[in-house]
């Protein structure tokens, strides 16, 4: 690691839990208005992660009144007080664009199992990417493959 | 006039106050050694010589290690003289606080090299149609006219060498001083490749 990686690196915000494309999340975002400040929540699906370290953003989507509203937020911003994870997806693409193009029923994301082996593998390499990082995207990247492996053994014995 | 010299680490992105992200150059400034005072008595004018970036014996000429040497310093790369009375001795170290955030600063590199570069990068001319026949892409046109004056003028832009020139770069706002780690972090570009040569002075301009 070079030393403007780890300038970046101390930039980044401490306080954000790990989150993946597919899930569910709850922005606590800081509007001002009129001179005062005050904290928005914005609900919805998490689209896309895009760059990385102290510069990642995150899209979030949902559906207000029947109308598709995205908004993209630096996930080092001090002006996100806060990220909550609702909903763990299950989902099979880095970015969700796809969801633009349906409504209802058809843009449902599967929930994903966080009991098994594979969830916590995935947990722990989520943790491993250290608190400070806070960039699952590697993991998340290289799940597939731990994931097969895991499931391969499990089914073995009782197949 | 005070000034340091620095090593361009790169470009990254911060918040303000406000939230707001700000593009900064990190700039790695030494800490820099004081190595000669230029004195009015002995030398007709003022100025302090700085040093920068550490060398092996091997890398310097003679005339350059007896010169550290006799000023009591470790080996340095770069030699750069600013002018001007400044309040430093020689071997004395000046780093990142010599400047704080919101200073404007002038910064001086050599801007990146792009080699013999066409008229279009090199002098933002425009592109004629990809399509349609068109024969003239990057082209960069007529070049003047005919019988009379029978020549092209003299700085008529045309292709030719780009980059690789000294630049300076005036007021730019110092974001964020860093003295433990001796980084200044400088709102917006600064010429030069990453790890390349940057000065910087207080702005001119103010």
């Amino acid at each position: 690691m070079n030393r403007l990686e780890r300038i970046e690196k101390s930039l980044a915000a401490t306080n954000r839990p790990q989150f993946v494309v597919g899930d569910a999340v709850r922005v606590h975002a800081k509007v001002v208005e009129g001179g005062k400040e005050r904290i928005q929540v914005f609900e919805g699906v998490v689209i896309a992660r895009s760059g990385g370290s102290n510069r990642e953003t995150f899209t979030v989507r949902k559906v207000s009144y029947s109308t598709g509203v995205e908004r993209v937020f630096p996930l080092n911003s001090p002006n996100v007080d806060k990220v909550e994870v609702v909903r763990r997806g299950r989902v099979r693409r880095a970015k969700l664009y796809y969801l633009r193009e349906r409504r209802g029923k058809a843009a449902r994301i599967a929930e994903r199992d966080m009991r098994g082996k594979r969830a916590a593998e995935l947990a722990a390499l989520l943790a491993a990417e250290g608190v400070a990082s806070a960039a699952p995207e590697t993991p998340e990247a290289t799940s597939p493959g731990v994931a097969d492996g895991g499931a391969a053994d499990e089914t073995k014995p009782g197949a | 006039m005070s000034g340091l010299i620095g090593s361009k680490l790169g470009m990254t992105q911060v918040f303000d106050a406000e939230g707001r992200i700000v593009p900064v150059t990190v700039v790695d400034v030494g800490p820099c050694v004081v190595t000669q005072k230029k004195t009015m008595e002995r030398d007709g004018y003022e100025a302090v010589q700085l040093g920068f970036g550490a060398a092996k014996e091997k890398h310097l000429d003679r005339p350059r290690i007896g010169h550290l040497k006799a000023a009591g310093t470790k080996l340095m790369r770069t030699l750069r003289e600013f002018r001007g009375a400044w309040d430093v001795n020689v071997g004395d170290e000046v780093g990142a606080s010599l400047f704080e955030g919101g200073q404007k600063v002038d910064v001086t590199g050599t801007t990146v090299g792009k080699g013999f570069a066409g008229t279009i990068k090199r002098h933002g001319f425009t592109s004629g149609p990809r399509s349609h026949g068109s024969m003239n892409v990057r082209a960069p046109g007529s070049i003047g006219q005919c019988a009379w004056p029978s020549r092209v003028f003299k700085n008529k832009k045309l292709p030719g060498h780009l980059g690789d020139v000294r630049r300076t770069v005036q007021a730019l706002k110092v974001f964020q001083v860093l003295p433990e780690e001796n980084l200044l972090l400088i709102k917006g570009a600064v010429p030069g490749p990453v790890g390349g040569l940057v000065i910087i002075r207080p702005s001119v301009k103010g």
